[in-house]
C-alpha cells in the first residue's frame, strides 16, 4: 500500500457559462458586463481534479485533501454551497480576481504561497492538482508556475489517470495529438498533474459531506486573506469571445446518422 | 421507486434542528430573522442544539435549484417587511434592484384585431379609437391618467428575485449560524402520525421513473424538530402536507396564473428610466395582464400573466408574450432589444382563501404556499418575506422559552402572530377581490374596483370552479370562427408533422406569424437556450408524470401540452404527453391546467419534486 498522500487542488471559480458574458474594458483593464450578478461556478476543468484527488484519498487511508480556490469572496461562499456537497475536502480561500484576466504569474505566485502556508503539508507525498484548462481564459501556465514555484519537476498536463503501485510510484496517462495518451511512469511524489476529463462522473449531493466540510469552509472563508493583484505591466490589445451561431430545429425519431451528418453540413456552410 | 425497492434500501438518516424546504423570499426573511436572534449580543446561542450535543441549533436549507437565484421572478414590491428587516436597505447594494420613479396604468387596444374582446370592450376601443385627438390614446394604448391607490407601489423597488435572493443568501452564508444547500430537491415530507418529522430529500442515481441505476444514492432522511415549508404555490411539500392534512374547511386553491417574462436589454438610446413600472391590461388578450419594470443599466423586465380562469384551450403563455412585447405602445421601447433571460412560473391566486394548516406538529408554512398573497394589490413577495419573519420571531420565543413546537405552540407564536399583523386584514379584504373573473374580464374589473374602492366591504361572491372547469373545448372555443371540421384538420395536420397546435390555431385566427430577429423575438426552444439556460441534471427520477395512461388517452384537451412553459411536454406515441426534463422550467402550470381530475380534485399529472430548471439569476 502506498503512503497516505497529500493532495492540494488548484481551482478557482469563473462566471456560469450559461449566462450571457460580455466582455468590457473597466478601468482596471479588461472585465465582463454585470460582473457583479453573474452567478459563478467552480471551474469545470479544476472540478475533474478535485473529483479524481477525492477518489484517490478515499483509496488511501490517511491521504489529506485540501483546495486552493481564489476568488471574491462572497461569490466563493456561493460555490462552495455546491462542490462541498459533492467531496469532503479543507478549504484554503484566497479573497482575490476570478475573472480570468489577471496575471499568470501573479496568479501563480499568491497560489504557491498559500499552497506553502498550509500546515502539516508533507511536500514529500504532494501530489498538486488542477486543471490543464480553465473556463474563464486559459492562460495555460498558471499550474505549471505553482510547481515551478513549489519546486516540483515532474509535471504532467492533460491527464485522464492516475494509477498508484503499492511502493509509491504511479503511472499517468495524458492526452496527445490523435487522440491518443502518452503513458508515463513516475518514481514518486511530489509531482504536478493539470487534469483533463479523468474518468469519473461527478459525485452526487451528499448532505453528510456537505455538513463535514461546512465547519472547516466557514472558518476558512472567514479566514481568507485579500489578495492584490497589480497587473502592471500587462495590457490586453483585445478581448472577444467565440462566436455563437444558433439554429433550432426540432425533430423526432431522426436517425443519428442523419442529424450528425446534417451538422456536420451546417458547420461546413458556417 | 416500487414497493419492493424501497424496502431493501438503507437511508442515512442526518438530525438537525430546523430543517427548511426551498429558498424564496419568505425563506429569505425567515432565515434572516432567525439567524439574528440565534446568537445574543454576547456571541452566545440561545438554546442547545437537541441534533448534536454541545452546538447551537442547526438550521439547514434545502433548495432545488441549482443555485440560490434561480428559478424565481422579478417583481415591483412596496417592500415594507423587507425594509423592517433591512432599514438601511439601498438598491444601490443589489443589483438590477431601482427604487420606483414612476408608475403607469396602461390599456392596451388590440392594433391587429385578433383579440377575443367582448362586445362591450369592441364599443369602448372604437370610441377610444374615435376620440383618439381628444384622449391620452397613443400607440394603440391608453395611460389610465389615475391608478387607484390600493395599486400603488410608489415608495417600492423594483428588483430581481434572483438578485435579491443571492444577496440575501450571501449575508446568511457570511453570518454562519444557517446552512443553505442548493441542488438538492426534497422529495416528500416524513410523517409520524400527525406530526412532521423532518424531510426526505430526493434519491440520485436513478432513472427516470426513480428506480436505482448506477451510482445510486438514497435520498437522506433529515430528521428534525422543526420543519419549515417555504417552497412556492407547486412545492412538493407544501402540495403533499396539503394532501395529507388537507385544507382549513371552507379554503380551496383553484386560481392560478401562468406568469412568464423576458428580461430585456433595451437600446443604448432608451428613453425610460430605472424604477419605471408599466402594468397593462387589455391586450393580448383582456384576460391576460402584462408588465414592464425597468432595471438599473438599461434592463427591463417584462412579462404577462396568463390566469386558469382564462377559458381559452389554446393556453401558450409564450406566443401571447411575443405579441405582447410586440405591441405598439411596448415595442415604442423594446425595438432594437436583446433578449437576456426568460421564464416562467405558477402564481398561486387564491390568497387568502388558498391558506392551509399553517402549524402542524413539528412544522410550519410561510411564503405563496401558505395563502400570502394579496390578490387585490397583486403583492406577493413583500407579504411572503413577511411571513418569515413573523414564523421566525415565534420560532425564537419558544426556542429561548424551550418549549417544543408544537402545533398549539407553534399557533400560538405564530398564527397568532400572523393574524394580528397587517398582513392579516390585507389579505382578508382582498379574499373575494378577483371572484368577479370567473364570469369574465368585465365582471372581474368590476368585482376589483368594487373590492378596492370599498376596502373589501363591498365584494363580487362567486364560487370559483376548479381550473380545468374553466377550460373549453377547441370546437366550444373556436365556435363562430372556426368550424369543427376544420379544427380537426389543424389538429390532424399538427399531430402528424408534431407542430404546435396552438400556434397554427391563433395563426389561423389572425394572429400574425412571430417574425423572429434572433436577437428579442427567438424560437421557444432558443429562449430556452438562450435565456432560461434551462439545465437537468442527470440521475434523477422525472418530476412530471401522469397518474392514469387511460385519462390521457381519453383527454381531448391536453392542455398539459399546450401551456407547457418550456414545450416539455409534446404529444409523444399515439398522442400521449410525453415529458422531458431537460426542457422543464419547473413553472407547474401544467399541474394545474390539466383537464383529467379524479373525485378529490387532484389533477391527473403529478407534479413532484425535482432537479434542475432554469439558470439565470437575472428572472
Amino acid at each position: 500500500m502506498a503512503n497516505p498522500l497529500h493532495i492540494v487542488v488548484c481551482g478557482s471559480i469563473v462566471p456560469d457559462p450559461l449566462q450571457t458574458l460580455e466582455p468590457i474594458t473597466t478601468p482596471t483593464g479588461p472585465g465582463l458586463k454585470n460582473d457583479l450578478m453573474l452567478p459563478a461556478v467552480f471551474d469545470p476543468w479544476a472540478a475533474h481534479a478535485l473529483f479524481e484527488a477525492a477518489n484517490l484519498v478515499k483509496q488511501f487511508p490517511g491521504s489529506r485533501l485540501w483546495l486552493v480556490s481564489m476568488g471574491p469572496k462572497a461569490k466563493l461562499q456561493q460555490v462552495m454551497m455546491t462542490i462541498a456537497q459533492k467531496v469532503p475536502f479543507e478549504l484554503v480561500a484566497i479573497d482575490g480576481p476570478a475573472h480570468g484576466f489577471t496575471d499568470a504569474h501573479e496568479t501563480a505566485a499568491l497560489l504557491a504561497d498559500a499552497i506553502a502556508a498550509i500546515p502539516d503539508l508533507d511536500r514529500s507525498s504532494l501530489l498538486l492538482f488542477g486543471g490543464w484548462e480553465s473556463a474563464s481564459r486559459g492562460a495555460g501556465v498558471t499550474l505549471q508556475i505553482v510547481g515551478e514555484r513549489l519546486g516540483i519537476t515532474d509535471q504532467f498536463q492533460g491527464v485522464d489517470q492516475i494509477t498508484l503501485s503499492d511502493n509509491g510510484s504511479f503511472e499517468v496517462m495524458e492526452r496527445v495529438e490523435g487522440g491518443k495518451h502518452l503513458v508515463s511512469h513516475c518514481a514518486g511524489t511530489p509531482a504536478l498533474l493539470g487534469w483533463a476529463t479523468g474518468n469519473l462522473g461527478e459525485p452526487r449531493n451528499d448532505p453528510q459531506v456537505g455538513m463535514k466540510n461546512m465547519r472547516v469552509v466557514m472558518p476558512a472563508l472567514q479566514k481568507a486573506k485579500q489578495a492584490t493583484l497589480s497587473a502592471e505591466g500587462l495590457t490586453y490589445l483585445q478581448v472577444q469571445l467565440p462566436q455563437q451561431q444558433r439554429q433550432t430545429r426540432i425533430v423526432k425519431n431522426m436517425p443519428a446518422d442523419e442529424i450528425a451528418a446534417e451538422i456536420v453540413e451546417w458547420i461546413s456552410r458556417s | 421507486m416500487a414497493e419492493e425497492v424501497e424496502s431493501v434500501i438503507e437511508r442515512p438518516s442526518m438530525d438537525v434542528d430546523i430543517a427548511c424546504v426551498g429558498f424564496g423570499p419568505a425563506m429569505g426573511g425567515f432565515l434572516t430573522t432567525l439567524s439574528r436572534g440565534l446568537v445574543d449580543e454576547d456571541g452566545i446561542a440561545i438554546a442547545d442544539s437537541t441534533a448534536i450535543t454541545g452546538m447551537p441549533p442547526q438550521v439547514i436549507c434545502y433548495e432545488r435549484a441549482d443555485d440560490i437565484g434561480f428559478g424565481v421572478s422579478g417583481v415591483v414590491t412596496r417592500a415594507r417587511a423587507i425594509r423592517a428587516t433591512f432599514p438601511d436597505f439601498d438598491p444601490e447594494n443589489v443589483p438590477m434592484a431601482a427604487s420606483v420613479a414612476t408608475g403607469k396604468l396602461v390599456y392596451l387596444l388590440d392594433p391587429i384585431g385578433a383579440s377575443r374582446r367582448p362586445f362591450a370592450m369592441r364599443i369602448a376601443d372604437r370610441a377610444l379609437n374615435l376620440f383618439k385627438p381628444l384622449l391620452p390614446v397613443r400607440h394603440s394604448a391608453l395611460e389610465i391618467p389615475f391608478a387607484p391607490a390600493f395599486l400603488h407601489k410608489g415608495d417600492g423597488f423594483v428588483l430581481s428575485l434572483g438578485q435579491f435572493n443571492q444577496w440575501v443568501g450571501s449575508q446568511l452564508m457570511a453570518g454562519g449560524n444557517v446552512q443553505i444547500w442548493p441542488g438538492m430537491p426534497v422529495a416528500e415530507p416524513l410523517l409520524d402520525g400527525q406530526r412532521v418529522t423532518g424531510i426526505r430529500l430526493m434519491d440520485q442515481g436513478t432513472d427516470r421513473h426513480g428506480d436505482p441505476e448506477t451510482g445510486f444514492m438514497a435520498g437522506m432522511d433529515i430528521h428534525a424538530a422543526l420543519t419549515v415549508v417555504g417552497d412556492g404555490p407547486v412545492g412538493a411539500i407544501g402540495m403533499q402536507l396539503d394532501e395529507a392534512f388537507g385544507l382549513p374547511k371552507g379554503n380551496q386553491q383553484r386560481e392560478w396564473a401562468v406568469g412568464m417574462k423576458f428580461v430585456i436589454d433595451l437600446p443604448d438610446d432608451t428613453a425610460l428610466q430605472p424604477g419605471t413600472v408599466f402594468h397593462t391590461l387589455g391586450y393580448p388578450e383582456p384576460e391576460i395582464f402584462g408588465f414592464l419594470y425597468v432595471h438599473p443599466g438599461h434592463v427591463a423586465s417584462v412579462g404577462i400573466f396568463v390566469p386558469s380562469w382564462f377559458d381559452s384551450p389554446v393556453r401558450t403563455s409564450y406566443r401571447y408574450l411575443q405579441h405582447f412585447v410586440q405591441h405598439p405602445y411596448l415595442w415604442q421601447f423594446l425595438e432594437g432589444g436583446r433578449l437576456r433571460s426568460w421564464g416562467a412560473k405558477s402564481l398561486q391566486e387564491s390568497g387568502k382563501r388558498g391558506e392551509p394548516f399553517l402549524a402542524l406538529d413539528g412544522c410550519a408554512r410561510i411564503g405563496e404556499g401558505s395563502g400570502s398573497t394579496n390578490v387585490l394589490t397583486n403583492s406577493g413577495v413583500d407579504e411572503a418575506w413577511f411571513t418569515g419573519t413573523l414564523l421566525a420571531e415565534g420560532v425564537l420565543e419558544l426556542l429561548r422559552t424551550h418549549l417544543p413546537f408544537t402545533r398549539e405552540n407553534l399557533d400560538e407564536v405564530y398564527t397568532a402572530r400572523r393574524r394580528a399583523s397587517w398582513l392579516e386584514p390585507e389579505l382578508k379584504m382582498g379574499e373575494h377581490a378577483r371572484d368577479g373573473f370567473q364570469h369574465g374580464f368585465l365582471t372581474g374589473m368590476a368585482g376589483m374596483a368594487l373590492t378596492g374602492l370599498s376596502d373589501g366591504i363591498l365584494n363580487l361572491h362567486v364560487k370559483a370552479k376548479r381550473p380545468h372547469e374553466n377550460i373549453r373545448s377547441l370546437e366550444d372555443f373556436y365556435r363562430g370562427r372556426l368550424d369543427v371540421s376544420e379544427i380537426d384538420a389543424i389538429r390532424q395536420n399538427c399531430h402528424s408533422h408534431n407542430h404546435s397546435l396552438h400556434d397554427a390555431l391563433m395563426t389561423r385566427c389572425g394572429w400574425p406569424e412571430i417574425a423572429l430577429d434572433g436577437q428579442l423575438l427567438v424560437s421557444l426552444q432558443d429562449a430556452l437556450l438562450m435565456g432560461g439556460k434551462v439545465q437537468a441534471p442527470a440521475g434523477f427520477r422525472d418530476h412530471v408524470t401522469f397518474r392514469s395512461e387511460e385519462a390521457c388517452h381519453t383527454c381531448g384537451a391536453r392542455t398539459c401540452i399546450e401551456i407547457c412553459s418550456g414545450e416539455a411536454i409534446t404529444a409523444g406515441e399515439g398522442g400521449l404527453p410525453a415529458f422531458d426534463r431537460e426542457k422543464c422550467v419547473h413553472c407547474g402550470a401544467c399541474m394545474w391546467n390539466c383537464t383529467q381530475a379524479d373525485a378529490e380534485g387532484r389533477t391527473n399529472l403529478v407534479f413532484r419534486a425535482g432537479a434542475g430548471g432554469l439558470h439565470s439569476a437575472e428572472n
